[in-house]
């Protein structure tokens, strides 16, 4: 990746061409933070794909509750008559959450989008420290094959669900995989979390220290601020996480009790120490884990917002807003979590702090929303595959944040927590908005990843058909939820009342198929396109204005020939008078830009 | 080409408000309720729904507006544009407000349904106990002496009796892990926690079997943890209480 900074004026810019170095440095073992980046943008596709099929295997066992499994029921269970089990359920749905939570979302958005953006974007020529970088990628494979091991042990993955309450989960007497297999999930967890603190206090550091000339706090594109207040959420939540892994861990371990009461019994088997309260770990986990909401949809909210910017040839609406708004969610983010344990037991006045705090943080969520509004309103939009991505986030978000609200209402919440109704508005927040922004920020910068455009045609075509089966799978969930529906159940249809749903509920099964289907388009695409694609090298294919765009496709190491001077907010777009309707951060300001500073 | 994404997100609040508006219908809904304040929690979802109804069309209106009448075209320029404060103004402060009366108008029907300060004061004495455990719910009555844990107890598996019409106060409680005590119809839903024990109540507006769901995953078996509130008149629920009595003294 050296070759094209040297090619272009070899000698003159000692400090951009490193020397040479062997196949395992540059691509394994590397340092630079956009292989990183890489990285973990096709690890995180390849556990993207597993969960998905997670995800159909739960929507099959729901449609259609102990019957064999055409073809692959075969494969999977030989000896429980080849069909799921309700075992097997409980880890399938405990394991997608995992898998799409911890190895897709938080590393995609911070591990590759994080990685590979930050210094591109505020124009430095690495990470601070690139060799914890590194670290940071390689931390995660410890975790991966701890994790996909705990399949094979006696028991099974971890069957708790993915927020593990004790005493299910810590007590292995209590459901077959809270034996080995929820060791192993505590254990490949510590090591995300590692990952993910030594990424964070990276990100810090080199937002802080490493920004270009010019590059002042307020000019930097919504993607970095997103992902550096995430980065300050990851550092202080992530302690209390690991703190709770290790207690639940000892708890097993070495009996220590902190989750389970005194001289307790689960499964006819004596729990050895105890004295300890299972809502405390409720507590430490949503201390941390309503934090990691906000770390899986800021980043998003960030790339949106420079993708609509770029699309609408339109300043950003209210740039400053926008950043105190996300800050504002960040802020409050760390006293809402009492919000998942309204029915918890809990002394219900904390549930009433709770509630007015969780509904305070809708205003912020809200505001943006106006601001993209705002973006479009006048503007000249461009309809390309990321902008369209970037458009269902905002149309997708609206409906999470909203559904949002009938949670956040302490009495409404009696009646659907643990419902479906929290299961779509959790899907649309995750899926309607982070992964479309995902999605939307992969399509905006492959050409300056890989020097190759994406094919518009069936990016559009993705986009269509994921938008709309995402919508026909989600939203009937709230319906569903409305009907009284809990989550977690492997077969509903035990309760009379529910028996009006189940045609909805079959309904939900088909689009989900057509939703996991339609994202072989995406991997058609991508792949099609990096091995087939034409290497244009075009350094700004979307007349963007920040300064990625300014350098090289795919950038050189070291990032920039030489490092630019920035000279105005990243969102100056048709500013009149400038001849074209883009004027990048790297040019001085004319002489009609008035206003420009801002 | 770009009037037809225009109308596939067009397609969105039609979806959204076409589906709430055919689900009652469709028996896609609410069990009916038959609880005291099933009508409070019922009244409250509903309001919310028609405030976030609002919102939602709004905002997605204006989103398929802006999309429909401001594409790329030969000869349009985007408005050069940073902000507005007064509109930033105005939608910060009606949200906001919106929000505040929100939270502050569900105070009542969260303090009426949770507070045992309110609803289990000096005096009330539980009407059973229920203890979730993997994976079933055993409800125990006092006998004669009025006393819980004492030789002449009344027990019953999966299915527990109550007086309609009466503020019914029980103690919910785990043996083993969590668990969490739901009944859609009367809209009350309450952990059950190992270690502690939780004051509950309901008061059934109506006769009848009503399912009780465990609503807090449990283990495998979670699924099946199926339980029944049988709520009979009050002469009715009294006749069953003794002669259950009458049959246990018999058996022992």
């Amino acid at each position: 990746m050296s070759t094209a900074a040297t090619a272009v004026a070899p000698g003159a810019h000692a400090h951009a061409t490193h020397h040479e170095m062997g196949f395992f440095r540059k691509y394994v073992f590397a340092t630079d933070h956009k292989v990183i980046g890489i990285q973990f943008l096709f690890t995180t596709l390849i556990f993207f794909a597993l969960g998905g099929l997670l995800a159909m295997a739960i929507r099959w066992q729901l449609a259609w509750p102990w019957t064999e499994m055409p073809v692959i029921g075969k494969m999977l269970f030989p000896d429980a008559a080849r069909q799921i089990s309700p075992e097997f359920y409980t880890m399938l749905f405990t394991m997608h959450a995992t898998v799409m939570i911890f190895f897709v979302i938080i590393p995609m958005l911070a591990g590759a989008f994080g990685n590979f953006c930050i210094p591109l974007m505020i124009g430095a020529r690495d990470m601070a420290f690139p060799t914890l970088n590194m670290m940071s990628y390689w931390f995660m494979w410890p975790a991966f094959i701890i994790m996909l091991a705990s399949f094979f042990v006696e028991g099974g993955a971890a069957s708790a669900g993915w927020t593990s309450y004790p005493p299910l989960a810590s007590v292995p007497s209590a459901a077959p995989g809270s034996q080995g297999g929820q060791t192993l999930w505590l254990a490949s967890l510590l090591f995300v979390g590692v990952s993910s603190l030594m990424g964070s206090i990276n990100y810090i550091t080199t937002i802080v220290k490493l920004r270009a000339p010019g590059m002042k706090m307020f000019r930097m594109p919504m993607t970095v601020w997103a992902l550096f207040i995430t980065a300050i959420l990851q550092a202080f939540a992530l302690p209390v996480l690991t703190a709770a892994l290790f207690m639940q861990l000892l708890d097993r371990l070495a009996h220590t009790g902190f989750f389970v009461p005194r001289d307790w019994v689960v499964g006819n088997v004596p729990v050895q120490g105890g004295g300890g309260q299972p809502i405390l770990w409720q507590h430490l986990f949503w201390f941390y884990s309503h934090p990691a909401v906000y770390i899986m949809i800021l980043p998003a909210m960030g790339i949106v917002s420079d993708v609509v910017a770029t699309f609408s040839r339109k300043p950003l609406f209210g740039y400053r807003p926008m950043v105190y708004a996300i800050a504002g969610i960040a802020g409050l983010g760390f006293i809402v979590w009492g919000h998942h344990m309204f029915q918890s037991g809990m002394n219900p006045a904390m549930g009433m702090t709770f509630m007015v705090s969780t509904m305070l943080i809708a205003l912020p969520s809200a505001i943006k929303t106006f601001n993209w509004l705002g973006t479009i309103w006048r503007a000249r939009i461009q309809f390309t595959s990321a902008m369209l991505f970037a458009l269902g986030f905002v149309s997708m978000f609206i409906i999470g944040g909203l559904s949002g609200i009938f949670m956040a209402a302490t009495p409404v919440d009696i009646y659907i927590h643990d419902t479906y109704f929290i299961v779509g508005h959790i899907h649309y927040v995750l899926f309607g908005s982070s992964m479309l922004g995902i999605f939307a920020g992969i399509y905006y910068w492959f050409p300056k990843m890989f020097g190759k455009r994406m094919n518009e045609k069936l990016g559009k075509i993705h986009f269509f058909l994921s938008f709309i089966t995402l919508n026909a799978t989600f939203y009937a969930m709230h319906v569903l939820g409305t009907g009284g529906m809990p989550r977690r159940l492997a077969d509903p249809f035990q309760y009379e009342y529910l028996e009006p749903l189940r045609s909805l509920n079959t309904f939900v099964t088909y689009s989900a198929f057509a939703l996991g289907l339609s994202q072989v388009l995406f991997v058609v695409n991508f792949l099609g396109s990096l091995a087939f694609g034409k290497r244009t090298g075009e350094k700004n294919p979307w007349h963007a204005n920040t300064i990625e765009w300014t350098t090289p496709s795919p950038a050189p190491h070291g990032n920039f020939e030489e490092i630019p001077t920035v000279y105005r907010g990243p969102y100056e777009y048709s500013v009149p008078g400038e001849g074209r309707d883009y004027s990048p951060q790297t040019e001085p300001l004319g002489t009609t830009a008035a206003g420009a500073h801002r | 080409m770009r009037k037809i994404w225009s109308l596939l997100f067009l397609l969105v609040p039609i979806m959204g408000v076409g589906m709430f508006a055919m689900a009652p219908s469709s028996g896609w809904w609410m069990p009916k309720g038959a609880s005291t304040y099933a009508a409070d929690i019922d009244h409250l979802f509903n309001l919310i729904l028609g405030i976030t109804g609002v919102a939602f069309v709004l905002t997605q209106g204006a989103l398929v507006y802006f999309l429909w009448r401001y594409p790329d075209a030969e000869g349009r320029t985007a408005t050069y544009a940073h902000g507005n404060h007064r509109i930033e103004m105005i939608w910060t402060v009606i949200p906001a407000a919106i929000l505040v009366f929100i939270a502050f108008y569900q105070f009542g029907s969260w303090k009426d349904i949770k507070f045992r300060k309110i609803f289990a004061g000096e005096g009330t004495s539980p009407m059973f106990e229920v203890v979730a455990g993997q994976f079933e719910w055993r409800f125990t009555y006092p006998g004669k002496d009025g006393k819980l844990g004492t030789a002449d107890d009344v027990h019953s598996l999966n299915e527990f009796h109550a007086p309609v019409g009466k503020k019914v106060v029980f103690d919910l409680k785990s043996r083993d892990v969590l668990h969490s005590f739901f009944i859609p119809r009367f809209r009350i839903k309450q952990d059950a926690v190992p270690g502690i024990t939780i004051p509950v109540w309901f008061e059934a507006t109506e006769e009848g079997d009503f399912e009780l769901v465990c609503a807090e995953l449990c283990g495998w078996g979670h699924y099946k943890m199926r339980g029944m509130a049988h709520i009979v008149s009050e002469a009715a629920f009294n006749d069953w209480l003794e002669k259950t009595k009458a049959a246990e003294e018999v058996f022992e």
